[in-house]
């Protein structure tokens, strides 16, 4: 892959230990301007990661692979209300659109924070999935992290997967 | 100076909804207000009418908007029409493009309505 400057792309990033703080950072950011919503570092992490509704979008160039957000539908209701400013619980397909929204957001916030990737790596255009019935699965030790913040009282995961 | 009419491009239809707010709430008068989900979309609707301000995203899927700022170029309808992009982008190399092919600004997510007013306004002429 060539980023738009023509440069071949540095590839292969190793997960830099400073990352999670970097994305808890971006969420934090964009859930306060965009959905007015303060998130906040949970004191105790919970156990299951937990959620109907999971947004994602891919990486590639320098770094390959997702980051993701995952909520409860009620969670992802009230975010997408927030944002809209006017009741989302009876349209669907806008708490999907708003949560892959700030997915966009948060993963493009993340990578531009980080010198070695802004250039050097691409986002895909968000997808969104709903159901419980699976599982995120991590390929190797050390290819991801995932983390859960509050959100008036519920977790919000979030997580970054690199793939080789 | 007479309402400003204005098209929206994003494949969000909630980033759409929050950018026009984020106008108004800037103080700009808006008329009337399109909206595209991807550059073919909006390339349509320049074609049909004049705006006085486009405002895009640039990650869209079926043309983005580095593809519809190209196809903007042999448009005589969006001739002198300021095009904010508006983008998640943490890239400079792709703000750079959109830029060298005729956009006049960029606005990064997530922004606040100040940011939108700081980068749209000096676009726009006296009035608003
Ligand atoms: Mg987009």
């Amino acid at each position: 892959m060539r980023s738009t400057l023509g440069q071949p792309m540095p590839t292969n990033s190793q997960l830099d230990p400073h990352w999670k703080g970097i994305l808890e950072c971006a969420a934090i950011e964009v859930f306060a301007m965009m959905a007015n919503s303060e998130i906040t570092p949970m004191p105790e992490q919970p156990e299951q990661q937990q959620g109907e509704q999971t947004a994602m979008v891919g990486l590639a160039g320098a770094l390959c692979g997702m980051i993701t957000i995952r909520c409860s539908k009620e969670s992802a209701v009230k975010l997408a209300t927030r944002m809209l400013g006017e009741d989302a619980k009876s349209n669907p397909s806008m708490v999907g659109d708003a949560l892959g929204e700030l997915c966009n957001m948060v993963a493009g916030n993340f990578k531009s924070k980080i010198t070695s990737l802004a250039d050097h790596c691409m986002l895909s255009v968000p997808t969104v999935i709903w159901g419980e019935d699976y599982v995120m699965q991590m390929v190797k030790p050390n290819s991801g992290f995932q983390f859960a913040l509050d959100c008036e009282g519920r977790p919000v995961w979030f997580s970054l997967v690199i793939h080789d | 100076m007479s309402k400003l009419r204005v098209l929206i491009v994003d494949d969000s239809s909630v980033m759409r909804k929050i950018v026009e707010r984020s106008l108004r709430q800037a103080g700009l008068d808006l008329g009337e207000v399109l909206e595209a989900s991807n550059g073919a979309e909006a390339l349509a609707e320049v074609n049909k009418g004049k705006f006085d301000l486009i405002l895009s995203d640039i990650n869209m899927p079926a043309m983005d908007g580095l593809e519809f700022l190209r196809g903007l170029a042999g448009v005589e309808s969006a001739k002198g029409v300021p095009v904010v992009m508006i983008t998640t982008e943490g890239s400079e190399a792709r703000v750079v493009e959109a830029l060298s092919v005729g956009a006049k600004g960029y606005i990064r997510k997530p922004f606040t309505p100040e940011q939108v007013k700081e980068r749209v306004a000096p676009l726009l002429g006296g009035g608003q």
